[in-house]
């Protein structure tokens, strides 16, 4: 990997109570690739998202998110709105998350309520409309609505999230992370629930992320389809630990991770502790 | 019309039997659950005798008559309960929805026009005017609440700790350091707003039932502060003498300095009334205002979202403290302002006036009006003050009617008098959402 990563992950531990839930992990996550995570059920894939994005703060470890301008932050001591605000990390649920109750736009328009809220002059300016309030606003509407166009949700901009199907839904919160500015996205489980032919149109839009947007992708999978198709660099975990690192071909040949996967006799797990870089 | 559970035929003699059999069943439980009820309540009496011991007298007549009206009362429902499976829409007829449906926007600016020329309409009436100030008084604390309770989605119980501290900083301020309402009407607001901080920081982790526990807490919390707090607030005894508001340095009385004196007018007591009137529709106007203006604000949208989904917020860089602080703070801020009213209108004021029922009051004009509408608001409170007035005549029969009607507002218009939504922003053309329209099964806690 020549590049420098976008997010290095040193020795991390997670414990809650006695449960270790994640155990001494460290790897790079490279710009401007897409890294995935995988490993069998309660591997710890979402607990280290939830380190990430600061919905739990780590028992050990350093988090270190680098920007292309150079500028680092520590994950773990950012408080979790600064992490998508100041890092720009954005992330999306296993379970969607969306407003429910508000609009396909508005969700889009809350994505951008930091720029909002300083173009209002913390709704100072924008209580009197101020013209230059009025101008925020309209570059918001028009990002949301190119986030809009880009997963097919502009026909329905003004109905209520909620009563989007969930293939659509799952495309309106990508679409929302996006409307943050991400530098890193985190993905947990885009893939969950769609049919084979909305799976293919998220390959082709993960892609295009990375390659148009210059977005770095952190991914929760279980759809090996798309993780082996799309992904740049693949981190396996099981128990919490990191039992295999490295481009997809190496790990789909990787001992231990078939093990960890498929099971295995007594004798072939004694073999199977050799992980590639 | 179409229903999808057809009504079982009269020539279905075993589905009718069936029926017959569910429904004496239902009568039956119905009776016993009466029975259990009322064995004590009606059954069982107890009179001082002569001697001063209790006597105790059974009444079996009333309660038998009790039980029964409830197992026929069911079982009549029972039986004829398809024909109420009706949605209450099919209820109405077309014609009077759709003359409705035509009216409703105008509803709004045909309200506002009917509040500008109250007091000229009912000016011989002071009775009415004191009503109609009583109710306006309620839609400002209703828009209040709003902000908290059906924008932030922050459950408060402890509303009206808000309004007495915005009276009580009224009262003290114009009483101790002699300043005028317009000058003591900002500072009870920003006391009250203070007030909603104070409230806001411990409550920042609690959600739902724990965070109605904790402001129903706090409410009480202020009211036995006033209570008790002799040398301060005069304690039960309250605050009396509360300089009046003046019309620009004019006092509403019938000296030669007076507010008729000086334009000529005969005194007329009602001058008063009307002038207070338009302070508080100003009030409320301007409450309204600026909660519509916010609502189209990023932080108006991000209390919505707040309401909709904390933890999604917080994955999108909001901050969720200062959010939640700034709802309670505002919200705070114009019950302040409509305590402060208080205070001047009334000249008076005690821990009495800002028990627990006040809050629940005000909670119920926001949650029957449909959580986050001001219409709903204004409706909610000119129906409930207006119907309270009207049974006022019928006074021991006026809680059952106000039970019978929250019943029906539950049974058919579960999200209150307005539940739509109106989108604070639209790419093609804005609409009215129903907020029932839409899936809320979202599970707690990320993953």
């Amino acid at each position: 990997m020549s590049a420098p990563p976008v997010l290095k992950v040193e020795h991390l531990t997670m414990r809650f109570g006695g449960l270790t839930a994640v155990s001494d992990l460290s790897f790079d996550a490279g710009e401007r690739k897409i890294t995935a995570l995988i490993g069998p059920n309660g591997a710890g894939k979402t607990t280290l998202f939830n380190c990430i994005t600061g919905f739990y703060k780590p028992t050990v470890g350093r988090l270190q998110l680098a920007h292309a301008g150079g500028e680092t932050f520590l994950l773990e001591r950012l408080q979790e709105f600064r992490i998508a605000k100041d890092a720009r990390v954005a992330r999306t649920f296993q379970n969607v998350r969306l407003f429910a109750g508000m609009t396909l736009l508005e969700n889009l328009i809350v994505a951008q309520h930091n720029t909002l809220m300083a173009a209002s002059g913390f709704t100072v300016f924008g209580l009197v409309g101020s013209p230059s309030y009025a101008r925020a606003e309209a570059g918001a509407i028009e990002k949301a609505r190119y986030w809009l166009d880009r997963v097919g949700l502009t026909d329905r901009a003004d109905d209520p999230a909620g009563a989007l199907p969930y293939g659509a839904q799952r495309r309106l919160e990508l679409a929302r992370a996006m409307c943050t500015d991400p530098v890193l996205l985190c993905l947990d489980e885009p893939a969950a629930g769609l049919n084979n032919r909305e799976s293919e149109e998220l390959n082709g839009f993960l892609r295009a992320l990375r390659d148009e947007h210059g977005i770095s992708i952190l991914l929760i999978e279980h759809d090996m389809g798309v993780v082996m198709e799309i992904s740049d660099h693949i981190v396996v975990l099981d128990y919490g630990i990191k039992i295999a690192d490295g481009t997809p071909a190496q790990v789909r040949n990787d001992a231990s991770v078939i093990a960890a996967y498929l099971g295995v006799t007594d004798e072939a797990a004694v073999t199977s502790d050799a992980t590639p870089m | 019309m179409s229903d999808p559970s057809p009504a079982p035929r009269e020539d279905e003699p075993a589905g009718a039997r069936v029926d017959l059999l569910a429904a004496l069943k239902e009568a039956v439980i119905t009776a016993a659950v009466a029975f259990g009820l009322f064995a004590l309540l009606i059954g069982v009496r107890t009179e001082q005798g002569p001697t001063g011991a209790l006597i105790i007298t059974t009444r079996f007549g009333p309660l038998a008559a009790f039980v029964a009206t409830a197992f026929v009362g069911r079982f009549i429902f029972a039986m004829t309960r398809h024909r109420f499976t009706v949605p209450a829409k099919f209820l109405v007829p077309q014609a009077i929805r759709q003359a409705a449906a035509a009216f409703s926007p105008y509803l709004a600016g045909a309200l506002l026009v009917f509040a500008l020329v109250v007091p000229v309409v009912f000016y011989g009436n002071s009775y009415l005017l004191d009503l109609a100030i009583q109710i306006v008084t309620y839609i400002m604390l209703g828009f209040g609440l709003n902000i908290v309770v059906g924008l932030a989605g922050l459950l408060d119980l402890g509303y009206v700790a808000f309004y007495a501290v915005g009276a009580y900083s009224y009262a003290l301020i114009a009483q101790d350091f002699g300043l005028s309402f317009w000058v003591c009407l900002p500072l009870a607001g920003i006391l009250a707003a203070f007030a909603g901080l104070l409230l806001g920081f411990p409550v920042l982790r609690l959600r739902g039932d724990y965070l109605a526990i904790v402001t129903l807490g706090f409410g009480e919390i202020i009211r036995l502060v006033l209570l008790n707090w002799q040398n301060l607030t005069g304690g039960p005894n309250g605050i009396s003498g509360i300089p009046r508001p003046s019309f620009f340095g004019l006092p509403f009385t019938a000296s030669e300095n007076g507010f008729a004196a000086t334009f000529g007018l005969n005194y007329s007591p009602t001058h008063r009334f009307v002038f207070l009137y338009y302070i508080i529709l100003a009030l409320a106007l301007l409450t309204n205002w600026v909660t519509l203006r916010l609502r189209r604000l990023p932080i108006g949208r991000a209390w919505e979202a707040l309401r909709e989904d904390e933890i999604a917020c917080r994955a999108l860089g909001i901050n969720t403290t200062t959010t939640k602080l700034t709802a309670f703070a505002l919200g705070a801020m114009f019950g302040g302002f409509a305590g402060a009213f208080f205070a001047t209108r009334l000249s008076f004021i005690s821990p009495e006036s800002f028990s627990f029922t006040e809050s629940a009051l005000v909670l119920a004009i926001v949650v029957l009006g449909g959580m986050g509408s001001q219409l709903g608001v204004v409706l909610a409170a000119t129906v409930m003050f207006s119907g309270f007035e009207f049974f006022r005549q019928f006074d021991q029969y006026r809680m059952l009617v106000f039970g019978a009607a929250m019943v029906a507002i539950i049974l058919y218009r579960p999200r209150g008098l307005v539940s739509t939504r109106k989108a604070s922003i639209s790419l093609h053309r804005r609409r009215e959402i129903p907020t029932d329209a839409v899936d809320r099964t979202q599970s707690l806690g990320p993953a």
